[in-house]
Formats: structure tokens, sequence, C-alpha cells
């Protein structure tokens, strides 16, 4: 319980220290897992997220597999059936979750702090983690449904455009599949192939834990030990493929009953170590990343109302991740629509951006810094990003002045050497003009 | 302090709201009739800033339909002091975040902020509450702009067609009968004196409730609040007509034939809500948000385990139910049936659920976990100040007192077994059931046309 006396203190110490970031532990478990902490003791409930290097990166030739196996593990763990599982969580309102993306697998689960809520929940947290049965009924089911969901996606313009985006931006790297897999390899994919999938990415030595809430060091130690501890130590995942740069345009129209046209545009992009990660990343919030005030919003939406969202943005992954631009707009305006994108990326590439577009650019990201960390959730977020990235532990700490320090030139000189809009990738997806 | 038994186990489970938890609020009303709510939440250094006018598409009648969600859009488009897109300028180059939304019975505006910038929101706001311009020109544009946001999320996609088609269907001549976009044709004829005129009728601080939720002192903002929208005129807002749906004679039916791959069932009956309850029945909203929390109350919920895990009928399906709308609402159920069964095969997995909760008593294990689900959240959502101010701005909006946010949990917890099969009885009934099948047309796909290297070149 927290006196109110020190919530007082607590918001006179913030209010002193606008920028401060939260302050991160980190340590590793005796089985070489990382561990990344942050004390929020105002609320009595505790965020943990465990993170394995077990996305669908891994999925090798069987396509979804990361996926299955990530779904699998809550169906039935050291010998408690799916309704077990869930039933333990639901019993003392602890919230789980799983999802497997292209670098990470991700397992998250919200408690309360109180003993006779924690533990229970820890407990089978821990089972979930470290004793998957994969039982075969469960896994059927599963197998089902993702290839239902498979089949939805061909009812979504959105959807079909972006699964076609990654398989022609990475027509050699594991990237250019989509983590829900395909319905052949989905299909071919067994119980087997998920335990050997599990056996070997989901170890110690591949897995980041980050713990955010009211629970001390020591507790919080005693938490990240029980959920890795029965893991074994195994082995990192090795260093993925680099991705290789795209060596002609292509554009690639696909038909569909659809009154929209959907246009995704783009390129391998850049790293989450990326040396240009801040170059890129204020010159796109310039350019398509800052919602309504950006350039491309600007020219599509508010200059012409072509659009109701438009947008461009890097996606850093542990490999170079997509540098996208994307709208909709009704399918007899594709092109022109199309056109003002085209355009207005190649002038930001050729012009970089204005003084005062660069200033408004710092002014909002630095004055913004506060709100990207002001709950357990967004914290315990970036807590995953540093561990699963190595990315450095004063990371929110150089932030603003990192943002600070990038020039006008600087950014027109990344854009020039990273993006080539000669080289890039269109995908249309929508309907014939209707004549009118 | 709440406490909750837990008997399966044979352990007791404490949930201690600590003293930090029962948040401080604080009600103000400003001569102009403007109230402002604030919420003291002093874990981080941010303030989040709604103002919620009492508008929305319930408010709306045929031919204008969707005209309140425009009127959010043109909101952004210009005032007497500031050129359109300006206001957006502003808020950015304060570090801020901003959007609007509009519901069935409200539309409200907000900036999340460092909170030194409260100032910003407050200055933008009051000037837009009565000094919109509404430029023919920019009307045009962003007419279009909204055509294609409802292309996007409603002409484009098969659930949202049946969504609308079910609304349209359950509701004949209460305003949830309307989309909140508007329908297309509708959209494509707003004039800008048409805009003029709703923004004359509904944007006044006796109209508005501005809610404050962050690391603020009441008293500062109050001062604040006085400064920046103290000046407003006042404004003789339209009483509504009641608009109160007709009864039910028998079930209703529809069918939508679109384009898609999967076949998708909705059900929703007509029941009370918080606002529409008599006050001996003031319990009966509770007991239906309960019955949703059996059927649907995560993982291990009776849809899960029985429809997804147990007999497979069901890819996925929903219940949902709203218990602080203005108006009197449906309890929905949605859902996709699993290859090799049919939207009919489901529809009576759901009603063999159904009449499960009007002849069985829900178990006390699954009443208990609902309780301790519903204690836990009033706990996480703490985590989020946007949707603090969320539930205080809503609830006003509707015309409830935002401290029914805080009973909810006690209401909750007052459910009994009893109660949820009384509700059933009384409301899980064809005289109130509209039911909707979206039947897939089959897609055509044809052969994707690839243009290699260079047509369409920089």
């Amino acid at each position: 319980m927290i006196s109110k006396i020190w919530v007082v203190i607590m918001g006179l110490l913030l209010s002193f220290t606008v920028n401060a970031s939260p302050t991160i532990d980190h340590w590793q478990t005796a089985n070489g897992g990382q561990v990344y902490y942050v004390y929020t003791p105002e609320l009595p409930m505790v965020d943990v997220q465990v993170i394995f290097d077990a996305g669908a990166a891994r999925d090798g030739d069987l396509n979804g597999v990361s996926l299955l196996t990530n779904a699998l593990l809550n169906e039935g763990a050291a010998g408690m059936t799916a309704d077990q599982v869930a039933a333990a969580f639901d019993d003392v309102g602890a919230q789980f979750g799983n999802t497997s993306q292209r670098d990470m697998a991700v397992l998250t689960m919200r408690s309360l702090i109180a003993d006779n809520a924690l533990k229970p929940a820890l407990d089978v947290f821990g089972k979930v983690l470290a004793q998957p049965d994969f039982p075969q009924a469960s896994f059927q089911r599963i197998q089902k449904q993702l290839l239902l969901s498979l089949q939805a996606e061909n009812q979504s313009p959105a959807a079909i455009a972006s699964r076609r985006f990654y398989y022609e931006l990475y027509p050699e790297h594991p990237y250019g599949t989509m983590p829900s897999g395909q319905v052949d390899t989905v299909s071919a994919i067994t119980v087997d192939d998920l335990k050997r999938f599990y056996k070997q990415y989901y170890v110690a030595q591949n897995a980041v834990v980050v713990i955010v809430g009211a629970l001390d060091k020591s507790q919080a130690s005693d938490v990240a030990n029980e959920l890795l501890g029965q893991l074994p130590e195994g082995d990192k995942a090795e260093q993925l493929a680099k991705v290789e740069p795209l060596h002609s345009a292509q554009t690639i129209h696909i038909d569909f009953p659809s009154t929209q046209t959907h246009i995704v545009m783009g390129q391998p992009g850049m790293s989450r170590d990326d040396d240009d990660y801040f170059a890129l990343y204020i010159g796109n919030h310039i350019l398509g990343g800052s919602g309504l005030v950006s350039q491309l919003s600007n020219e599509i939406r508010e200059k012409r109302g072509l659009s109701y969202s438009v947008y461009s943005y890097f996606r850093p992954m542990q490999e170079l991740g997509p540098f996208q631009l994307a709208l909709q707009t009704r399918n007899d305006q594709a092109q022109q629509a199309l056109d003002v994108m085209k355009n207005t990326l190649t002038s930001f590439i050729k012009n970089g951006p204005t003084d005062d577009e660069l200033l408004a650019a710092k002014q909002n990201i630095s004055g913004g810094f506060a709100l990207r960390v002001d709950s357990n959730k967004k914290i315990a977020d970036y807590l995953a990003m540093i561990g699963f990235y190595g990315l450095p532990l004063d990371y929110l700490d150089n932030f603003i002045d990192k943002v600070n320090a990038v020039t006008k030139q600087q950014i027109k000189e990344a854009f020039n050497r990273r993006v080539k809009p000669d080289k890039m990738i269109t995908i249309l997806v929508g309907g014939e003009a209707e004549t009118k | 302090m709440q406490m909750l038994k837990k008997i399966k186990q044979g352990f007791w489970i404490f949930l201690t709201i600590s003293s930090a938890a029962q948040a401080q609020v604080s009600e103000f009303e400003l001569d102009n009739g403007l109230k402002l709510i604030v919420k003291e939440d002093h874990r981080a250094p941010v303030v989040v800033s709604q103002v919620w006018y009492k508008v929305g598409s319930s408010y709306e009648y045929n031919g204008i339909t969707g005209i309140s969600h425009q009127l959010e859009h043109m909101m952004f488009k210009g005032t007497e002091n500031l050129k359109p897109n300006e206001f957006s300028q502003i808020v950015a180059a304060n570090g801020g975040n901003e959007n609007a939304f509009t519901g069935r019975d409200y539309t409200a505006y907000f900036q999340t902020l460092e909170k030194d910038r409260l100032h910003v929101s407050f200055r933008l706001e009051a000037e837009r509450m009565r000094k919109l311009v509404i430029d023919d020109a920019e009307l045009l544009k962003e007419r279009e702009v909204v055509a294609e946001e409802r292309r996007m999320r409603t002409e484009d996609n098969p659930q949202a067609l049946l969504r609308e088609a079910f609304n349209a269907t359950a509701f004949v001549n209460s305003p949830y009968h309307h989309p909140v976009i508007g329908w297309m044709s509708d959209i494509n004829h707003y004039q800008a004196q048409d805009l003029r005129q709703w923004y004359q009728k509904w944007y006044a601080p006796n109209n508005a409730t501005v809610v404050v939720v962050g690391d603020v002192e009441p008293q500062v903002v109050y001062e604040l609040a006085k400064k920046y929208f103290g000046p407003l005129k006042a404004e003789q807002t339209a009483e509504l007509k009641p608009q109160i749906e007709i009864e039910q004679k028998g079930v209703r039916h529809i069918e939508i034939e679109a384009p898609a791959e999967l076949p998708y069932l909705m059900m929703g009956w007509k029941v009370p809500v918080v606002k529409t309850v008599a006050a001996d029945a003031a319990w009966e909203p509770y007991a239906l948000e309960v019955l949703a929390g059996i059927l649907d109350g995560g993982n291990s919920a009776r849809f899960a385990r029985d429809l997804v895990r147990g007999d497979q009928i069901a890819a996925n399906i929903g219940a949902g139910y709203g218990l602080f709308s203005r108006l009197k609402d449906v309890f929905l159920i949605a859902g996709t049936p699993v290859k090799g069964k049919t939207v009919a095969d489901l529809q009576q997995a759901v009603m063999a659920q159904i009449d499960k909760l009007k002849t069985e008593l829900v178990t006390q294990e699954e009443l208990n976990r609902i309780k301790t689900q519903v204690v836990a959240n009033a706990v996480y959502e703490r985590d989020s100040v946007f949707y603090q101010a969320m539930q205080i701005g809503m609830l006003e909006t509707v015309g409830l007192d935002w401290q029914l946010s805080d009973a909810y949990v006690d209401n909750v917890q007052a459910v009994t077994a009893q109660q949820i099969q009384q509700v059933a009885n009384n409301y899980f009934i064809n005289q109130r059931l509209t039911t909707a099948e979206l039947i897939p047309l089959a897609l055509d796909h044809k052969k994707p046309n690839v243009t290699a290297g260079g047509r369409h070149d920089f």
C-alpha cells in the first residue's frame, strides 16, 4: 500500500525532472536470460513480458511454425488443459497474451501484485513457458483457425497488399513471408515441427524478460528466476542474413472488387541499431510520420482530399525492416494519388526538410517525450525493444539529445543515400475505375 | 477496500485498492455553463485534455446523417484566428498528440501534452468552440476525405457492411438506426450551411464538458479554464425529441451478400442501459454486463471454452454490451463458424448457450471469476490517463454522473446468479431479437498484372 504523501513527493520529484526517463535495471539470470526492470510503485500491478528471438524470421521452409508454436503454448502445459490454463489466469484477474511477429515471439502477462493473485498467475505463466504439452487436438484446431484467417485475408485489400509487399521486398530473405504463414506450409506443419522449434528457440540464452511494476528489485529478480529458471540454457539464435537491396522498380496491380485502391510503396529501410537511425527517423517524421502535419498528409489529404489515411514509416528491425508509404483512394483516383505520393517523396529526397520543418519536428519529438513513457505498458514496450535489440540502457536518456543533434544536411544526405524511388516496389490492390 | 472471496481453492483474495488509487476528482462549472472535471494522476508529468460535446449521430436525422462526424473533421480546418490545419501544427510544435472521435452520443476532441502545456489545449479548444470558420471549398475537399474514410471502413469491409445493415434493421425509428459516419448519399450532399447550422446549434460552453486528467492541480486548471473558456457565450441548445424505438413484434432477420471469403453471424437483443432503466431495475444493466462476461470475459469464458475449444463450432465469437449509451441498445453476439459448419450451426449453438443461461444458474466459480476480473481491470485501467478521461467524459456526455465509474465495481459485485438468469429470461426473447448473416460472394481474383522495371519510373 502506498501512502498519499509518498505519491505527492513522487509528483514533486517528477515535476522537477520533466524529461527524466525511467531508471532501468538490467541483469542476467544464471542460465543467461537478459532481464530488464523498472520500478513503478504507484499502482498495485505488474507487467511482465518474455520475448524470444523466435519470430517468423526463424520459420525456415515451415512458414507459420513460429506463430503456431507461440499460439500453442497456453493450449496445455504441465498436464493442465487449455481450459485449466485459461481459468488459472482469469481466476486471479491476470491477463495473458501471446503474439509472434517477424523478429520477436512475445508472451505477456499483467497481474495484480497481491500474493494470492501474482503467485498463481506466475505459476501458470512459468508452466506455459517451460512445460508446454503441444496437445495434438489443440494443434489441429489452431491450425484450422489459422487456415481460416489466411482465407479471411483474401477479403481485405489492405491485407493482400501487405502480404505481396513483403514478398516482393524480401525475395531472398526470411522477412519476405508473413508470420501467419501460407496455406501450403501451414497445412504441412506438424506438432513435431512445433516441438523442435520450441526446443531450439525457447531457451534462456535466447530470451529477454521485462518487468515493470510495483515489485522491488529482489521480487523482480525472483520473478525472472521463476520464469526463466525452468528453461534450459540453450543457444542464442544465429545472426539473420543481411537484406539485399532491390535492383529495379516493380509495379504490381492486383484486381480486387473494392471501391478503393490500396497503394503500398517502399523498399528495405533500416535496422534498429542503424547508424542513420535518427536522421531517417526525423526525416520520415516530416515526410509522413507525423499525422495530419506531415508533408504527405498535407499534399494528399489537406490539399487534395484524396485519402483519409496516408503515411510513411520506417519499421526498424533486427535487419533492414521496411520503409513504406501507403494510402487508399477511390479507384479512379489511384494514379493521381500515386503520382502525388511519388512526387512528394522525390521532392523530399532532393530538397530535404526546411529549417522550419526540422524545428517543428524536433519540438514535437522532444516536447512530447514524456508521453512516450507515461504508463507501465509503454515503459514495458520500450524495455522489450531495448532488451531484444541490445540497445544501450541509456537509450531513452539520450534520445532527445540525439534528436536535437540531427541537421538538415544529415537528413538530406541519409535520404539520398538510403532511399531509392527508382528501385521501389509499388503494390496496388483495387478495382477498375467506375465509369460515371 | 474491495474484498473478494475465492472458493474453489479455499483461499481468499484481498485486493487492496490503496489510497493512492482513490484518485482525487474535482468538479467545476463556469458561469457560461461549461463543466470542468479534473482528475489528478501524478504518475508522469503529462496531461490529457478532452473536450466533449453532447452531439453525435444519435442527434441526427435523415438527409444529414453523419454530419456530426463531418463537423468533427471541419474543426481542424480553421477558425477566425487559425488557418486550416494550423491547430494541428501548433499542437505538434508543443509536443502534443491530438485527435478527435465521434460516436452515437458524443463528439470529443483531445490533446495529450507535457503538463505545462495545458494552456495550449485550452486556448485552441476555446477558439474553435465558438469561432469556427466553415469555408465552402474546404468542405468540398473534406467531404471527399470523409467519403474515402467511409469506403475504407465500411464499403470495402463486408463485416462492417453487415453491422451497418444490422443496426438499420434492429432500430426502426431510434436514431441508432444510422451509422455514425453517415450514409454515402448524405455525405455527398452536405452543404457548408448545413455544417454551420449544426455547429451553431451544438457547439457552446453550456453543451460541453472539459475533462483533464494528469499531473495537475485542480484549482490551477480551473483558473486556466476560466481564462480561456470563461469569456465564451452560452447558447440556447435545442431540446432533443425522445425518438423512442417502437416495440418490436417478432424476430427480424436480414442477409447481406457481398464479396467476401467467410460468412459472419450477428445476433442482437434490445436491452435496457443504465440511462434508460427504471429505478427499481437499476441492477439490470449490471446483470447484463456480468452475463456478457460469463459468455466472453476472457479465454476461460463459455464462448471460448465451449464454442471455440469444446464443440469447435466457432472460429471466433464475441459478446458485446455497452451499458452507458444514451438510448436503449442491443446486446450483441457476433462470430464466424469454423470451416465445415454453417452460420445456422453457429446460431443454434449460441441459442443453446442462451437457453442454458435461462434455465441454469451460473456457477459461483464463474461469478467470482468475472468479479475478480472487474476489480483487477479497475486497477489496470488506471495505467492510462487517456482511458480515465474517456470514462469520465463519456458518462457525463450521455447525461450520467462520472461517479458511476467509481460505483461500477460495486454494482458489478452486487450481481447475483439469480439476477443473471432473470435478465436472460426477460430480454433474450424473439420479440427483441435481430439476426444478420453475411453471405460471401466469390471474389474472382484475376491474375496479378506485373509490370517489371521502370514503367512507373520517377
